[in-house]
């Protein structure tokens, strides 16, 4: 088995709240991420495919196809948007857009792509929010 | 669902690689120039890997602020700018960043509960760097 992973990057808006909570435990639990009017990271999303090598092209899955998978089901959603008032996984308090539920937000619009695709299967989907924190999701329940 | 959640921190600190189990001839092979007599130093990054359920109410695996002042107060406070092999804990263990990584991960491993220490990946340079699990 063999695991290669594709890095795309983009920009987005959140902010952390918990409809549920009154404001003072937001902001005591969230602290500068409770700021409604929100705030951006430069994200990178990791994606990690795994499978054995194609016998004929050597490939675990096709580079350009996972790239144009990645833009089109994740980027195209979540690029230059506020996730918490536009992207449809976390728009309306649906679930708060922290790096971890993005990494599992962005696990389920990927894996049923790659695994119609044949041959190799998604093993790991990582959100890095700065260079300096990440999240990952494994497919775990 | 089980998630996991990754930070970066970073750390100088100097070290020597020697052992008294083997005579300086010995050391000198083994370990090349970490073995140099007055030690010598790195910018670690030392990456720190937890693992638990994603909290409903918070989206959260681990609050980060606590997990940051654990750090801080366990391990940075203790080998930032310092030399390692000086630390009791290298009194009988060679200061190589394999060693640095488990130890890391054992000082961590009880205090980040909730989470679980999943793994402590520590860069030397930005051409090496160790993992451990665990295992």
């Amino acid at each position: 088995m063999i695991f290669l992973t594709r890095r795309a990057t983009f920009s987005a808006a959140h902010y952390y709240w918990n409809d549920v909570w009154p404001a003072e435990k937001n902001e005591q639990v969230f602290g500068r991420c409770a700021n409604r009017n929100g705030h951006g990271h430069n994200y990178t999303l990791e994606v990690t495919v795994g499978g054995d090598p194609d016998p004929v092209t050597g490939f675990v899955i096709d580079l350009k196809w996972l790239k144009d998978v990645m833009e089109r089901e994740v980027l195209a959603a979540w690029d230059h948007r506020h996730l918490n008032l536009e992207a449809p996984d976390f728009a309306a308090g649906k679930l708060i857009p922290t790096a971890e539920n993005l990494a599992i937000a962005a696990w389920k619009r990927l894996e049923a792509p790659v695994a119609a695709a044949g041959g190799a299967r998604l093993s790991r989907v990582r959100i890095y929010e700065t260079p300096e924190i990440f999240a990952e999701y494994r497919g775990e329940a | 669902m089980r998630a996991y959640f990754g930070r970066r921190y970073s750390l100088s600190a100097s070290h020597r690689l020697h052992t008294e189990a083997l005579s300086a001839g010995q050391n000198r092979a083994v370990y090349g120039k970490c073995n140099h007599p007055h030690g010598h130093g790195h910018n670690y990054v030392v990456e720190v890997m937890v693992g638990g359920p994603v909290d409903p109410a918070t989206g959260f695996v681990t609050d980060l602020t606590r997990l940051d002042s654990i750090v801080q107060a366990r391990i940075l406070d203790r080998f930032d700018h310092r030399n390692l092999n000086l630390d009791p804990i290298f009194a009988n263990r060679v200061p190589t960043t394999e060693n640095l990584c488990k130890t890391v991960f054992e000082i961590l491993e009880e205090s980040v509960a909730p989470a679980e220490m999943v793994q402590v990946r520590v860069e030397e340079t930005e051409n090496n760097f160790f993992e451990y699990s665990g295992e």
